[in-house]
């Protein structure tokens, strides 16, 4: 009975969105939007990452709506399972080959994501993607040598202080230019590292946020399963 | 034949969209229901993506090379979605923590079983 009521529903739903997806071409320009910042974004911003010239300058404040959104999601995770928290059972250790490969390994990644947030405003990448490489190299932690914690301050502080800098610099733009997220630092030379006034700061900010936040969730989920 | 080279992207975001909201509807088990909330985002995504798409065009960052004053795809789509798979990973973080309550409070991930639930 059930099912019967959900497809009629969902073959409503179906042709409805088939109607009105076919006046929607597939593989043609549709908006001007996107052309224009592909035409004007590295002259105006100095990224040549037009997508990261998107997410942090053009788009910057719903970037700051989705940051909090994600952080809205982390507190939430804590806060729902740290009702009625019950001791940590005794771990049994992982063994050797694991331990030595999980060491090896975490610095690697952990430079390799930073790599892909410093970068941002030059290669394919940025703050979330950097920020979830960053967040991998955890769970390898948790995974192979099962022991270890992260420290709870630590990554509050460190999500704190990038939503922090995000917050700032935007208020700096503020009070200096008349409008929030303003570029005030002189943009340089493009393709260079050190181009593109604010934007590689608030990506490294993000970069943290994103990374201290979603190992937070996988702290909070594993303490949970032991 | 064209049909299907036009419309395939969407027609695939949009199967994946129906078979999660399917899920939602049908499914008793919460972690089945947890897994097509997954899946609903993915299709979500792939159709954001899709209709941002521009035929021969190549990933909006320019590089140096001379393949730079060719056609690039619109990168306002593509912003979007990056913000958005990282949201969906936090979100289906909080849903299975949602999820592990309910089984500690209720004893089961059965819908049908849980009191106060109409559907």
């Amino acid at each position: 009975m059930r099912k019967t009521i959900s497809i009629i529903l969902l073959s409503i739903v179906a042709v409805g969105m088939s109607l009105s997806l076919a006046k929607v071409p597939f593989g043609q320009p549709k908006t001007k939007v996107g052309q224009r910042y592909i035409d004007k974004g590295v002259e105006e911003t100095g990224a040549v990452n037009i997508v990261t010239s998107v997410v942090v300058s053009y788009r910057g404040f719903d970037t700051l709506g989705e940051v909090t959104v994600l952080f809205i999601a982390a507190t939430g995770l804590g806060a729902v399972l740290k009702i009625g928290k019950r001791e940590a059972a005794a771990i049994e250790p992982a063994s050797f080959v694991l331990r030595t490969g999980c060491r090896v390994l975490f610095p690697l990644i952990l430079v390799f994501g930073s790599y892909i947030f410093i970068h941002g405003h030059l290669t394919p990448g940025g703050g979330f993607q950097g920020g979830a490489i960053v967040a991998s190299a955890f769970v390898l932690i948790y995974l192979g040598c099962r022991e270890r914690r992260i420290s709870e301050t630590a990554s509050t502080t460190l999500e704190s202080l990038g939503g922090l800098v995000f917050v700032v610099a935007g208020l700096i733009g503020l009070a200096v230019g008349g409008y929030f997220l303003l570029n005030f630092v002189p943009k340089g030379q493009p393709y260079s590292l050190l181009s593109a006034g604010i934007i590689p700061v608030i990506y490294i900010a993000i970069g943290f946020k994103v990374g201290s936040e979603l190992a937070g969730i996988i702290d909070n989920l594993i303490e949970e399963s032991t | 034949m064209s049909f299907l080279e036009n419309y395939a992207f969407y027609i695939g975001a949009f199967g994946l969209i129906l078979i999660g909201l399917y899920v939602i509807l049908v499914k008793h088990n919460l972690i089945k229901v947890i897994i097509g909330l997954a899946v609903l985002d993915t299709g979500v995504n792939l159709f954001l993506i899709s209709v941002g798409y521009i035929t021969e065009g190549t990933a909006p960052i320019f590089s140096g090379s001379e393949t730079d004053g060719q056609q690039m795809v619109d990168p306002v789509p593509q912003a979007l979605v990056l913000t958005a798979i990282v949201i969906g990973v936090a979100v289906l973080a909080l849903a299975l923590s949602l999820a592990i309550r309910l089984y500690h409070h209720y004893g089961t991930l059965n819908l049908r079983e849980i009191r106060e639930q109409k559907w």
